[in-house]
């Protein structure tokens, strides 16, 4: 009895964990980065869609853990364990930090926010001791990412450069 | 959520009637520069979530084409003009003169920039009549133009709002060319404000919220 494959959709500033033969993915990543942790053995992924570099930028009271990379990626990996995942055998792929627009005048800190979300899941993955097998960062292009737990395979769609896989 | 509980229906009413004069200002412009009846619908202010905003346009890896420019001045914030590839072929063939431009095949410098000073009108008339409504200055950026997925070019536009809540205000206004089919609508102008620029913007009309 053949399953069907469904599709876990990650919304922004939202994370999901699958399991093969699911696969997951989020659309339009834009100066955001689309992060995987996923144990290949046990066929198990989570995915987050990261918006900020840091929960310090927050103002707000309440909390969505998902969107920002330091607080999204000890929230996965916890996750990702519940859903199976060993610890140690964690690997991770990440996609997106696109600057999407440029601009001659009035840079501020924000504009650059592609480049640092990339900086701050490298920095985030690093302290975890979790290894980036993959990435396509940077760039100007917006990209939908779509992970396949079975054989650990990304697939990236950006306009105008087709599917590539990772 | 308590950032936008404190708004309240007579500021709802407030941004839509700001939506109501930026945009039908643009509007006007937009008829004149291509000689043609430009219909707008009645603004559309809401409270949604990110995801829900990426779906009024067809969802976020749907491919369009936007000029974003960032309002600097008393109420910062950011605005959009989004369109419909179909819809920004037709305008740029109308700026053009070229009947059998595609985008697709051919990207030059002058289509795209034609797109993007079609843009600067736009926003540049949506927003002085916006200043000239509640005597704030309000300066536009130089437009930058994408064309891409509307998930990674409006969420850029997101991030400021992004630091404050899940949610995000805006002022969505649709237009469409006169018999165009009314099913489809084609461009779209949101409008959004900074969160700390809301307050600023309601002073200004005289409608304070209590802090």
């Amino acid at each position: 009895m053949s399953e069907i494959v469904q599709v876990v959709k990650v919304g922004i500033a939202d994370m999901n964990v699958v399991k093969a033969p699911h696969v997951i993915r989020t659309c339009g990543l834009g100066s955001c980065v689309g992060v995987v942790v996923y144990d290949l053995v046990k066929e198990v992924a989570g995915m987050a869609h990261v918006m900020l570099p840091d929960s310090s930028l927050a103002k707000s009271e309440t909390m969505n853990v998902a969107k920002y990379a330091d607080t999204a990626i000890e929230e996965l990996i916890r996750r990702v364990i519940g859903a199976g995942g060993r610890n140690g055998h964690l690997k991770a792929k990440m996609a997106g930090g696109a600057q999407m627009f440029q601009f001659r005048t009035g840079t501020t800190d924000m504009m650059r926010i592609g480049p640092r979300n990339v900086e701050a899941v490298r920095e985030q993955l690093q302290r975890f001791r979790i290894p980036i097998v993959a990435e396509d960062v940077g760039g100007n292009s917006g990209r939908t990412i779509e992970f396949h737990p079975k054989t650990g395979m990304l697939l990236i769609r950006t306009v105008n450069q087709g599917v590539r896989e990772m | 959520m308590s950032y936008f509980e404190r708004m309240d229906a007579v500021h709802m009413d407030i941004l839509k009637e700001i939506g109501n004069i930026g945009a039908g200002h643009a509007a006007t412009a937009l008829s004149k520069l291509l000689n043609k009846r430009i219909e707008m619908t009645i603004p559309d202010v809401r409270i949604i979530s990110f995801d829900e905003m990426m779906d009024i346009v067809g969802g976020a890896d749907n491919v369009v084409a936007a000029v974003f420019l960032r309002i600097e001045g008393d109420a910062p914030g950011n605005m959009f003009f989004v369109l419909s590839i179909e819809q920004a072929e037709r305008f740029i063939q109308q700026m053009i003169g070229d009947e059998q431009f595609k985008l697709e095949q051919d990207c030059s410098e002058l289509s795209l920039s034609a797109l993007q000073e079609l843009g600067n009108i736009l926003a540049g008339s949506y927003l002085s009549s916006l200043s000239d409504f509640t005597h704030l200055n309000l300066y536009p950026s130089v437009p930058a133009l994408s064309i891409d997925m509307i998930g990674a070019i409006l969420g850029y536009g997101l991030i400021e709002m992004s630091r404050v809540g899940d949610h995000v205000i805006v002022v969505d206004t649709a237009i469409h060319e006169e018999h165009q089919p009314n099913d489809r609508v084609n461009g779209h102008f949101f409008l959004l404000p900074d969160p700390e620029s809301f307050h600023i913007i309601f002073r200004a009309l005289g409608v304070d919220r209590d802090e």
